[in-house]
């Protein structure tokens, strides 16, 4: 992987260097039954990382604290806390023009303070990584799940993941670095994954052997030169371009703007290859599939199990990435089905509105069920309206407060 | 009733240890060859503020997660949660399924006759524990009541063995250094290091099995079946 190859070789804190395909998919695995803040600082250990910048907020704030203990034992080159997201996110940019594979952590306002810094991460190829445990953006203050923040990250030029159990964020944060540091690629991830929901959520997760990590980040295998203040990707510091209006300038922007999105679609190969694909499908001949990422994803799992029992076939489309947009895998995916349910954690169905901008027949999709605001999404909720689309009878289902 | 997944709804009070609760159990479930998943619901983390956890314990893959609308049991750790209504929602018993049990951490009765007639039609056992003071009696503590709403719900569904209890309990608060029965050979010093810890260890279970034993003689003299299917 690297332009010298490190593998066999111990790091600092003693691990193997390992084949990072090897390692992923061979090494022997143990189960584990941990939450999520405890599945990140154990993929975090085995990336060998070089700088972990942390701010706390709920519920990433116990993750942030554990890489802080990794860095107590020597896993992390560096690590300390910013003064706010914004100066963390400006910060991580500067450990990684620097040169450093950086990794970080937030949620929510968190997300939105630092938004400047995502598209300029990405107009740099910054290769950073960036834990986004979703909750609540609004006011008033809310800590708890609800995935709208993920709408305001898919046109920065990051690439989006969305991650559904531990075991996804756990193999996720490894292979991650290694589709957003391949030279055609070079950009950030924004790795997420509903709060609570998995980081606060004890599962069973099979981890790699500690006594490996990944490959160091090299960054000499950059698309871009490492930050010099003579030649930045395109001259940011000195004398910039925002200083000119002419074609020039506009054009600059224009093919730098065109360049980040076609390495955005250059790591689709990378991203099918380390996620076995940008989709998984089951039972793909059903006539209604439920289509969503993250935590929904799971709860139409148990929708299925509960329609099943009555009869009803249902199929699960479950989006791992969101940049790039996996729109041939469901165009293919749905091409049979009659009715599309897409169950979300947000108040606007940004993901609705994503599938039904990708497929033929639009009129398919079901915009719903959808919960915000940190309330959870009930199995029976999602059966109940599915039968509802059928035309089929429920029982009444007695909800919390009713 | 044997279920193939038995969800249990925690409702308590910030710092009464429910979030510990349901990771145990959970933790518990799985050193049992079990499938389980627990996660806390809480807003600011504050003393005696509403908190609640969820606790799903099954015999095949769980994906369901996050606040249970629709549980089997419902324990709820502090009489406040009933009469203070620091539930999550009101009644604390909304969504219960028909068979299920409530367990209430209380010396006396808290239900009002309409709540009573609502659980009897849903044909919902209430359990009462003094789980304080048991606690208090037992571990010396009321900061162990969260062991006695697990020896309840154990003691009643039989859903973890007190093998699966005392090993996640080990884990959770003695990491290697102690073992319960004796099987733990560790230097003086380490011992010496310990001992607090051990005794703590040692305290918390004898509370739970306490639990576990009221609870279970509860159920029997009840006719109470509620219960996971063998893993």
């Amino acid at each position: 992987m690297a332009t010298q190859s490190s593998v066999g070789e111990k790091n600092k804190a003693g691990q193997t260097i390992t084949d990072p395909w090897q390692m992923m998919h061979d090494a022997e695995r143990t189960p584990c039954f941990f939450t999520g803040s405890e599945v990140i600082k154990e993929a975090l250990r085995r990336a060998n990382c070089d700088i972990m910048i942390a701010y706390p907020i709920t519920p990433q704030s116990e993750a942030a604290a554990l890489a802080g203990e990794l860095f107590a034992e020597g896993f992390i080159g560096d690590y300390f806390r910013g003064e706010s997201e914004f100066a963390v996110m400006s910060q991580c940019a500067g450990a990684a023009f620097g040169g450093a594979r950086v990794f970080t952590t937030t949620a929510g306002p968190g997300t939105m303070r630092a938004m400047e810094n995502f598209p300029m991460w990405a107009g740099a190829r910054l290769p950073i990584q960036m834990i986004v445990t979703c909750r609540g953006i609004n006011s008033p203050l809310s800590i708890q799940p609800d995935t709208l923040e993920i709408s305001y990250l898919l046109n920065t030029g990051m690439l989006v993941w969305h991650a559904e159990t531990a075991q996804d964020f756990y193999d996720w944060i490894l292979k991650g670095y290694m589709v957003s540091e391949e030279p055609d690629v070079h950009l950030p991830l924004a790795l997420c994954c509903d709060g609570f929901f998995v980081t606060h959520t004890k599962d069973m997760v099979s981890l790699t052997p500690a006594d490996m990590c990944l490959p160091p980040y090299d960054p000499y295998r950059s698309p871009v030169p490492c930050m010099d203040m003579e030649c930045p990707p395109v001259r940011m510091m000195r004398d910039p371009f925002i200083m000119k209006s002419n074609y020039i300038s506009y054009a600059t922007h224009a093919s730098w703007q065109q360049e980040v999105w076609a390495a955005v679609e250059r790591s689709r190969k990378h991203t099918v290859r380390w996620l076995d694909g940008l989709i998984e499908v089951e039972n793909p001949g059903a006539e209604i599939l439920l289509v969503s990422s993250g935590t929904a994803v799971s709860q139409g799992r148990e929708a299925k199990v509960l329609l099943e029992e009555e009869g009803i076939d249902v199929g699960i489309v479950k989006i791992k990435s969101l940049r790039p947009w996996p729109g041939e895998e469901i165009r293919e995916a749905t091409k049979n089905a009659k009715h599309i349910i897409v169950p979300e954690f947000n108040v606007t169905g940004w993901m609705a509105r994503e599938i039904k901008a990708t497929i033929p027949n639009s009129e398919r999709v079901y915009a719903g069920p959808r919960v915000c605001g940190g309330m959870t999404l009930p199995p029976e909720i999602i059966a109940a309206d599915i039968k509802t689309l059928l035309g089929i009878k429920n029982k009444a289902l007695a909800g919390r407060g009713s | 009733m044997i279920k193939s997944r038995l969800n249990i709804r925690m409702s308590g009070l910030g710092g009464q240890g429910a979030v510990t609760a349901a990771h145990v159990m959970a933790m518990a479930a799985s050193r049992d060859g079990k499938f389980a998943i627990s996660n806390p619901f809480f807003g600011a983390e504050k003393r005696m503020a509403p908190a609640e956890s969820y606790c799903r314990i099954g015999v095949k893959r769980i994906w369901d997660r996050g606040e249970l609308v629709y549980p089997d049991v419902i324990e709820v750790f502090h009489p406040q949660v009933i009469t203070l209504g620091k539930s999550y929602t009101m009644p604390f018993y909304s969504g219960i399924k028909e068979g299920g049990v409530v367990v209430i951490n209380s010396d006396m009765p808290l239900l009002t006759k309409e709540d009573q007639k609502i659980l009897n039609d849903l044909n919902v056992a209430v359990f009462y524990i003094a789980g304080t003071q048991v606690a208090l009696e037992v571990a010396g503590t009321e900061l162990s009541t969260n062991m006695t709403m697990i020896g309840s719900v154990a003691g009643i569904t039989k859903c973890v063995s007190l093998e699966g209890l005392d090993g996640a309990l080990q884990e959770r608060f003695g990491k290697k250094f102690v073992a319960s029965g004796g099987t733990a050979t560790l230097d003086e010093a380490i011992r010496k290091k310990f001992a607090k810890k051990e005794m703590l260890l040692k305290k918390n279970l004898d509370t739970v099995i306490r639990a576990y034993e009221m609870a279970g003689e509860w159920a029997a003299k009840n006719n109470i079946e509620l219960a996971v299917a063998a893993a």
